[in-house]
């Protein structure tokens, strides 16, 4: 029998995942399996971090050490290996809910003090695993199971928010553009610093039933794609146009010293 | 030019407190300290911000308690011994992390400088919390120092048993104790019993992460070596697979209690001052410990056969130890400073075998000696 090479990426009796049909997390666990092995990395010689969520279980299927079960500490985690094993590639791997709302304060200390870690944000717009409610994510007007009426709250740009708070590595992109999303993957791991990668994605369960009636992944992968749009395309549009698209593309790409703790000797004392 | 003090900083001192638990975890080993501002705890964080860079160790001030507390489980797992500390509201925060760390079997020491509700009085209020804190069932060793020296040698001890049994320790100070200045010897660093985690021999293929005998501890593995260890909250099986399968979760459970619990003798330790013919036993834990003291020497003084019972573990329940002061004495005084909590556990364990009066006080401060030596007189009337 042939079975596809990628899965020696994989824990041996992982599989089958427990992803629903149709959904985004698990098209970003292959992203992130092909840009290890276009990049030539073993798979075991780094560790992924999940929280709570869908987007959460993706390393629990990988063959690495791993990290999961706790709602958006992933970066504290993170944070205390880091400054143990500083050589030490950490992948995290964050719902928008786990990122942007219970983990936020994490999310915005991280990408100012530049630790060197990558985090993947699968941006699904609501919080999928729970039954569909509204994430800090979720744009406003669109129904949840808990905006029966339509959200009226203003959604976060994470872009925006990570690029504010010091990240060095910023891109954005979304399921439907699965080769610019394994390129982004593969700059952020090899990048020097807190690398940040949104990937907008398709919940057909939770979100789609209830925003646009429908739980077709291809509706989804539609409505996100009629959605999107690239810089150049968003720099001629006013704020009020671009509320509800996705800007797509590679935002910051620059270096600083990265994070290594709290307290250090003077430089004449340190040897 | 800064002078960069060693590791162990052996010699007689005349230390705070905070200070001398960190001189402890210092002695006992620690590399990486991690906390968020709190009152009475603060003189912790600032010596370690001083110290640890000086033994070539990690100092993180997070952004919060949650950030404190995951930081050292994912330092730990890197292979560090690791320290934060906190206070009452900030335990609070703490407990969610300190779950993560039971289910994974992570060693981690915990200083909860117990205060007043949003003040900073002498409480002993959160010996209850300290227990119960963390959601789903756990066992978690707490220790209870009662002055500046033992503050030092209670940390080494959390450090070692953290170690020794892969689970948080918890010291369990107090304002008067961690704003006290008081004598403190250290020992020279070779007269100091310190315990490091085990790690596997087994080679990365054949490595299960957690497979132990009942009432043992599984050995640990480095980080990103081939050993692919999942570290999950979530029920798993003894591969680390995140499995529901009602046995499996029953035995996981019952392993990670069983391992304190079959182990009582090496963890829970107490000590007796004039107990040998007492007909009333103090018991008390903590700074509360010192006035009982003196009162059992008042009472003594009087004629009066007074004994304490010191309980240096509070978690688990020194049951053995209370059984036979309540087998010893007719009359047993829980003191505590709160309103009655620790008293509930004395109560159970040795109702059936001596009358338990409760002595307790709820004023931000603690007993004197004289209202201990009255309870002793209302009692013995």
């Amino acid at each position: 029998m042939i079975t596809n090479p990628m899965r020696e990426a994989l824990k041996p009796n992982s599989l089958p995942h427990f992803f629903c049909p149709g959904c985004g997390a698990a098209q970003v666990l292959n992203f992130f399996v092909r840009a290890m092995d276009e990049l030539q990395i073993p798979m075991s010689s780094i560790l992924g971090i999940g929280g709570v969520g869908c987007t959460a279980r993706i390393p629990v299927y990988l063959k690495l050490d791993a990290m999961h079960g706790i709602h958006g500490r992933t970066l504290p985690w993170a944070t205390g290996i880091k400054l143990m094993q500083p050589d030490l590639k950490v992948v995290i791997f964050a719902g928008d809910g786990d990122a942007a709302a219970i983990g936020g304060n994490h999310l915005i200390q991280a990408a100012r003090r530049n630790l060197d870690v990558t985090m993947i944000v699968v941006n699904n717009l609501n919080y999928g695993m729970t039954g569909g409610q509204v994430a800090p994510t979720t744009y406003s007007t669109l129904r949840t199971t808990t905006t029966p009426y339509g959200n009226p709250e203003p959604a976060f740009d994470l872009v925006k928010l990570v690029e504010a708070a010091g990240a060095t590595f910023v891109s954005r992109w979304s399921t439907n553009r699965p080769h610019q999303s394994v390129r982004a993957i593969k700059k952020a791991i090899q990048h020097k610093g807190f690398s940040f990668v949104e990937i907008v994605s398709q919940c057909t369960t939770g979100f789609g039933r209830k925003a646009i009636n429908s739980a077709s992944p291809t509706k989804l992968l539609d409505w996100i794609k009629d959605r999107s749009l690239t810089i150049s395309e968003a720099e001629k549009l006013s704020d009020e146009d671009l509320a509800g698209k996705f800007v797509l593309g590679d935002f910051v790409d620059k270096q600083a010293p990265v994070f290594a703790g709290s307290s250090f000797l003077p430089p004449e004392e340190d040897e | 030019m800064l002078l960069r003090r060693p590791r162990v900083l052996s010699g007689t001192h005349f230390m705070l407190g905070n200070f001398a638990a960190v001189e402890g975890a210092l002695a006992a080993g620690c590399n990486f300290f991690a906390g968020y501002p709190i009152t009475p705890a603060n003189e912790v964080s600032e010596r370690m911000a001083e110290r640890m860079p000086e033994v070539g160790g990690k100092f993180l001030q997070g952004e919060d308690e949650l950030c404190s507390i995951y930081a050292l489980a994912g330092a730990a797992l890197a292979g560090a011994k690791v320290l934060t500390a906190t206070a009452s509201a900030g335990f609070d925060y703490m407990a969610e992390g300190i779950e993560y760390a039971i289910s994974d079997e992570i060693p981690m020491v915990i200083m909860d400088v117990q205060r007043t509700r949003g003040e900073n009085f002498a409480t002993q209020a959160d010996v209850m919390q300290m227990r119960w804190g963390a959601a789903g069932d756990h066992e978690l060793i707490v220790l209870a120092p009662s002055s500046v020296q033992e503050l030092f040698d209670f940390t080494i001890r959390a450090f070692n048993l953290a170690e020794k049994y892969r689970n948080p320790v918890i010291v369990m100070s107090e304002t008067t104790i961690a704003l006290m200045r008081e004598r403190l010897v250290i020992p020279p660093a070779d007269q100091i019993k310190i315990i490091n985690r085990k790690m596997t021999q087994a080679q990365p293929g054949d490595y299960v992460p957690f497979r132990a005998e009942m009432g043992c501890v599984p050995d640990m593995a480095p980080l990103g070596k081939g050993y692919n260890t999942l570290y999950s909250i979530n029920p798993h099986n003894e591969f680390g697979s995140i499995k529901w399968e009602p046995e499996i979760f029953e035995r996981q459970y019952e392993r990670i209690t069983q391992k304190i619990l079959m182990n009582l003798d090496d963890i829970v330790t107490t000590d007796e001052y004039q107990t040998e013919d007492a007909e009333l036993i103090l018991i008390a834990y903590g700074s509360e410990t010192r006035p009982c003291k003196d009162a059992v020497d008042v009472a003594r003084g009087q004629g009066k056969k007074v004994g304490l019972l010191k309980l240096n573990t509070v978690w688990p329940v020194p049951e053995k130890q209370i059984l036979a002061a309540a087998r010893k004495a007719n009359k047993i005084l829980a003191v505590e400073m709160n309103m009655g909590k620790y008293a509930g556990e004395i109560e159970r364990v040795a109702g059936c075998h001596a009358e338990v009066k409760r002595v307790t006080k709820n004023l931000g401060a603690i007993h004197t000696s004289g209202e201990i030596v009255a309870a002793i007189e209302e009692s013995l009337r």
